[in-house]
């Protein structure tokens, strides 16, 4: 008799029977070979994820490799760049920029006004106050996008309320005059570049808040108190202390705020110019132009945006304030 | 000056961070107003009269109750495959340290970390490529690759509170591997799991970017919005039904935090 074969009868269980029928057998394995278990659990969410997700991702970097043919408007499915070419015409180069400015904007304006309310949940909300705070970040994060959009739709609108409360308050003279710049204004609100900015804050405001607010409560609140008995106003307490350690947590909400502007089509359809976003350029393509290669193209770019983004931000440490 | 962390913040801070969720939730509750409002032809504000019969009329208009539909079979299916495939995946990366560990969390998370716009046009990518026509199943494909990673979530969550050796002393009192899972696994993460249902729920039925990309001729609810608010049929009825699927997903939302309040992981932190 071998060894091995004494080990095993050693370490058999010495009072249980072993288990009986297939439904013992498989439970038996599972504990004798943890392996068999996990590769059971993890086939089929990464087959899923592998085959619908991947895969797809795939599909759609294949096709912005195949070009469409002017005449029949047909998919010409062989290799070439054209279709990326056709990406630095200038009309294609101003969607794109007027995206990233956009993008870089609405990012910048909701760390200004995340800012306070994330360092005022993380430093002086307690107990009740916490639980309400957190669950005034979260209703408005998970309430539904549309129709958020919507109502912004009523707000902005030439009769709705913003006109109403700035006329009650003669200010109306600065709304027109606002309307009456050139790139930022419009015939309202509703149909200017400010709207869609004010709803892309808006809609966006919460992933902000959490990663600042995750960063902010890491930071001790006698940090603060030291800084302020040494004698700094709490400007320089601001700028030398809670803005170095918050910064990671701005840099991951704004890791959403950019990104999900770069790819949105909705918002500046329903409030904004005619003029296009990356998002609209890729819809008009692949919808009423059919010319999916150059939409997967365009789709391309944010990806490629977002890739050195994340790469940047995680040099910066962002992904532990996640 | 004792610091024992009971002071109060600074005038002007409070100001900021009142202002910052009024902001938030002004808004909101403007729809609750509208949905009463008599005006059919504009958004005009005040509201020059109120009254209950646009909810009469949006109760009998079948293509809402279509839309409707549509919409919750796609989230209850969803839902369905994410808690599925959310929970092998979760137990299976908490459970064990395995190569590729990391890459797996990632692959759950990139559907929902990527704009929705990019799920969207790959899906459609594919779906030309392999001549797939668009039907039911294709709407449910998108919405359950976005949904596993918040069952995941807040599965992964709960799994890491839980401690290894229970499992290990259900199967020493002699309880084979599927009995260890009814009824110690099971019963440990089934509010984690209810929660991240709902959540589940709540994305799919509110989704619209990648839905457009997915759905082909068919209307889901938001599709349905969608296209109202591009061109508005009859603005009192969108105003009635934005109003109640504000309060259709509000319900879950709560419900999901009060399911995992007592967890150190926040339910839905990466929507």
């Amino acid at each position: 008799m071998s060894l091995d074969a004494a080990m095993v009868r050693a370490t058999a269980p010495a009072i249980l029977p072993g288990s009986g029928g297939l439904r013992g057998a498989l439970s038996d394995l599972f504990w004798r070979k943890p392996k068999v278990l996990l590769l059971l659990m993890l086939l089929p969410p990464v087959l899923w994820l592998g085959i619908v997700y991947i895969g797809s991702l795939f599909a759609l970097l294949a096709q912005s490799f195949f070009s469409i043919d002017e005449f029949s408007g047909l998919i010409d499915r062989e290799f070439t760049l054209k279709t990326y070419g056709d990406l630095f015409q200038a009309a294609n180069l101003d969607i794109i920029l007027r995206t990233v400015t956009m993008a870089a904007l609405v990012t910048l304006a909701s760390a200004v006004i995340a800012f306070p309310i994330a360092y005022y949940a993380a430093r002086y909300a307690r107990g009740r106050w916490k639980a309400l705070f957190y669950l005034g970040i979260m209703l408005p994060l998970w309430s539904s996008y549309l129709v958020k959009i919507y109502a912004w739709k009523l707000i902005l609108a030439k009769e709705g309320i913003l006109t109403w409360l700035l006329a009650k308050l003669h200010l109306l003279w600065v709304l027109d005059a606002w309307l009456s710049l050139p790139i930022v204004g419009g015939n309202s609100l509703s149909v200017s570049f400010t709207g869609t900015f004010i709803v892309f804050v808006y809609v966006w405001l919460p992933f902000m808040i959490l990663p600042v607010q995750a960063a902010l409560e890491r930071v001790p609140g006698n940090l603060v108190e030291a800084s302020s008995d040494l004698g700094a106003s709490p400007g320089q307490t601001f700028r030398n202390v809670l803005f170095p350690l918050a910064l990671p947590g701005i840099v991951a909400g704004s890791i959403f705020t950019f990104s999900l502007t770069l790819g949105d089509y909705i918002i500046p359809q329903i409030i904004g110019t005619s003029r296009l976003f990356i998002g609209q350029a890729v819809y008009s393509q692949q919808g009423t132009a059919g010319n999916i290669p150059l939409a997967a193209a365009f789709t391309v770019v944010p990806i490629v945006i977002m890739g050195f983004y994340l790469w940047g931000a995680k040099r910066m440490g962002a992904f532990d304030a996640l | 000056m004792r610091s024992d962390g009971s002071q109060s913040a600074p005038l002007g801070l409070k100001i900021a961070a009142a202002c910052g969720l009024l902001f938030l939730h002004l808004p909101i509750l403007l729809i609750f107003v509208y949905a009463f409002t008599t005006e059919e032809k504009s958004f005009v504000w005040p509201p020059p009269g109120l009254t209950t019969q646009w909810f009469a009329v949006t109760w009998n208009r079948p293509d809402v109750w279509q839309a409707l539909s549509l919409s919750v079979r796609v989230a209850a299916i969803s839902t369905a495959i994410a808690l599925i495939l959310g929970t092998l995946c979760s137990a299976a990366v908490s459970r064990t340290r395995f190569f590729g560990r990391e890459t797996i969390s990632l692959l759950v998370i990139l559907p929902i970390a990527l704009p929705g716009i990019i799920t969207g046009i790959a899906l459609r990518s594919a779906f030309s490529l392999a001549d797939i026509p668009f039907s039911f199943w294709t709407i449910v494909l998108g919405h359950a690759t976005f949904c596993v990673v918040v069952v995941y979530n807040n599965a992964v969550a709960r799994f890491r509170r839980t401690s290894g050796s229970m499992i290990e002393a259900s199967m020493d009192l002699g309880a084979d591997g599927f009995q260890t899972f009814r009824h110690v696994v099971l019963p440990n993460i089934a509010t984690a799991l209810l929660a991240g249902g709902m959540l589940a729920f709540a994305l799919s039925f509110d989704e619209v970017i990648v839905t457009t990309f997915t759905a082909g001729q068919q209307q889901t609810l938001p599709i349905w919005m969608l296209e109202e608010l591009i061109r508005p049929r009859q603005r009192p009825v969108t105003n009635v039904v934005a109003m109640v699927v504000m309060l259709v997903t509000l319900l879950p939302i709560l419900a999901a935090y009060y399911l995992s309040r007592d967890g150190d992981q926040i339910a839905g932190s990466g929507k």
